[in-house]
C-alpha cells in the first residue's frame, strides 16, 4: 500500500503491489541468465577435448546429485522408509527399462503402498 | 583453431534429415514431456497451496510461476517473503539456487542443432530446468532439434503453471498421503533417465555414483552445514564431471 515502507521489513506481506512484483521479476531474471548466456555464447565455439568431455559428463554427475541424498526425504520428513521403497521400486523397473512414465508411476506407487501397509 | 573445424566441416552433414519438420519435433518434444507434466503437477500444487496459505496475494504465486518457473527458488521465495526477508537476499537465493543451470545450459549448448536463430534460443533457454535438461541431454540422437526442446519446454511450463493454479484455487482435496507420494516422481523420473546410460557404460556409473557419493558427503557432514542446496549440487556435479573427464580420456562411443 504504501510504497515508501521498506522492503526488509517483516510486513514484506503488505509490500506494495508494484514492489512484489519488481522482486518476482527480479527472481526471474536471474533464473533466466544463468539458463541463457551458455546457450547464446558457446553454441558455435568448437571446445578443446578436455572441456567437451566435462560437458558431455555433466548430465550424468548432475542427475546422480539431484538424485541423491535428495530422493530420502522426498516423501516427507519421518518418511525415509517409503521414500527407499519407492526409490527401489524405481530402479529395479528402469533396469529392465520400462517407459519413463512406468517408471514413475511405479516410484510412486512404491512409496505409496509402503505408507499403507506400514500403518 | 577452434574456428578451423567449423567451416571445413560442410554444412550438410550439420543438418540431420528429418520428417516432419519443425512441428513434429514439438509433437515428440511434448510426448517425451510427459513423465515431466506428471512429476511437475504435484509438486506445483504444492507450491500454489503454500503461496495462498503464506497470505500473499494469489498473483504472486502465479507470477512466479510464469516468470521464474524454478520449483525450489520459488518455494524459498515464498519462504523468505513471509520470514520478512530483504529483496536483495531472496534475489541473491534465487541466483544461487539456480546457478547450477549455467553448467546444464552450457552442455546443452554442445547438443543443440546449428540452424538455431536467437528467437528460438531465448525461448529454449527459459525452460531449461533440471528435468527438461535431464529428458534432453540423455536423448540418443547426436544433435537435438529446436522444435523437440520447445515442445518439452511447453508441456513442463504449462504443467508447472496449471499445478500452481489448481493449488491456488482447487486443491486441498487431495488426501495427504497420496501428495506425499507423489513427492518422489520426479526423483524416480532422474533414475528412469540415469540407470539405462548407467548399465551401458562403466564411465556413466562411476560418474554418477561419484556425483551422489560427493553431494552425499556434503549434505551430510557438519563441516558443510554452511553451504545451501544450489552450492552442494554444483560442487558435487563439477567435481565428479571433472573428474570423469580427468579419467575416462578416450572418447567413449555415445549409448
Amino acid at each position: 500500500m504504501n510504497p515508501i515502507e521498506p522492503a526488509s521489513s517483516a510486513s514484506a506481506l503488505h509490500t506494495a503491489p508494484w514492489a512484489l512484483f519488481s522482486l518476482v521479476l527480479a527472481m526471474g531474471l536471474v533464473t533466466y541468465l544463468p539458463r541463457m548466456l551458455p546457450l547464446a555464447l558457446l553454441r558455435h565455439m568448437k571446445l578443446p577435448p578436455l572441456a567437451h568431455r566435462f560437458l558431455r559428463f555433466i548430465p550424468f554427475a548432475a542427475l546422480g546429485a539431484l538424485i541423491f541424498p535428495g530422493i530420502l526425504s522426498s516423501t516427507g520428513s519421518d518418511q525415509v522408509a517409503a521414500a527407499t521403497a519407492g526409490g527401489i521400486t524405481a530402479v529395479l523397473l528402469a533396469l529392465f527399462e520400462m517407459n519413463l512414465i512406468l517408471v514413475v508411476a511405479g516410484g510412486i506407487a512404491g512409496a505409496f503402498l509402503w505408507v499403507q501397509l506400514m500403518l | 583453431m577452434p574456428s578451423l573445424n567449423r567451416h571445413t566441416r560442410p554444412e550438410a552433414t550439420l543438418v540431420e534429415p528429418r520428417h516432419g519438420g519443425v512441428s513434429a519435433d514439438i509433437r515428440r518434444g511434448v510426448t517425451a514431456g510427459i513423465p515431466i507434466a506428471i512429476g511437475y503437477v504435484p509438486i506445483a500444487i504444492a507450491f500454489g497451496l503454500l503461496a495462498k496459505s503464506s497470505g500473499l496475494p494469489n498473483w504472486v504465486g502465479m507470477a512466479m510461476s510464469f516468470f521464474v518457473f524454478a520449483g525450489a527458488s520459488q518455494f524459498v521465495g515464498v519462504n523468505l517473503l513471509v520470514l520478512g526477508a530483504g529483496f536483495g537476499e531472496i534475489v541473491l537465493t534465487t541466483l544461487i539456487l539456480n546457478f547450477r543451470h549455467f553448467l546444464m545450459s552450457a552442455a546443452l549448448s554442445q547438443r543443440l542443432e546449428t540452424n538455431v536463430t536467437k528467437k528460438w534460443l531465448a525461448l529454449i533457454a527459459f525452460g531449461v530446468t533440471d528435468e527438461t535438461f535431464g529428458v534432453s541431454a540423455l536423448r540418443s540422437e547426436a544433435k537435438l532439434a529446436k522444435g523437440f526442446v520447445l515442445g518439452l519446454n511447453v508441456i513442463a511450463y504449462t504443467a508447472w503453471n496449471a499445478g500452481t493454479w489448481i493449488g491456488l484455487f482447487i486443491a486441498e482435496g487431495l488426501p495427504e498421503a497420496l501428495k506425499n507420494s507423489m513427492g518422489i516422481a520426479l526423483y524416480a523420473m532422474f533414475i528412469g533417465l540415469l540407470l539405462p546410460s548407467m548399465k551401458r557404460s562403466r564411465e556413466v556409473m562411476t560418474i554418477a555414483l561419484l556425483a551422489a557419493a560427493i553431494h552425499a558427503l556434503l549434505r551430510w557432514l557438519p563441516i558443510f552445514a554452511g553451504l545451501s542446496a544450489g552450492w552442494t549440487i554444483i560442487i558435487a556435479t563439477v567435481l565428479s564431471a571433472a573428474a570423469g573427464a580427468a579419467i575416462f580420456t578416450k572418447e567413449a562411443n555415445r549409448s
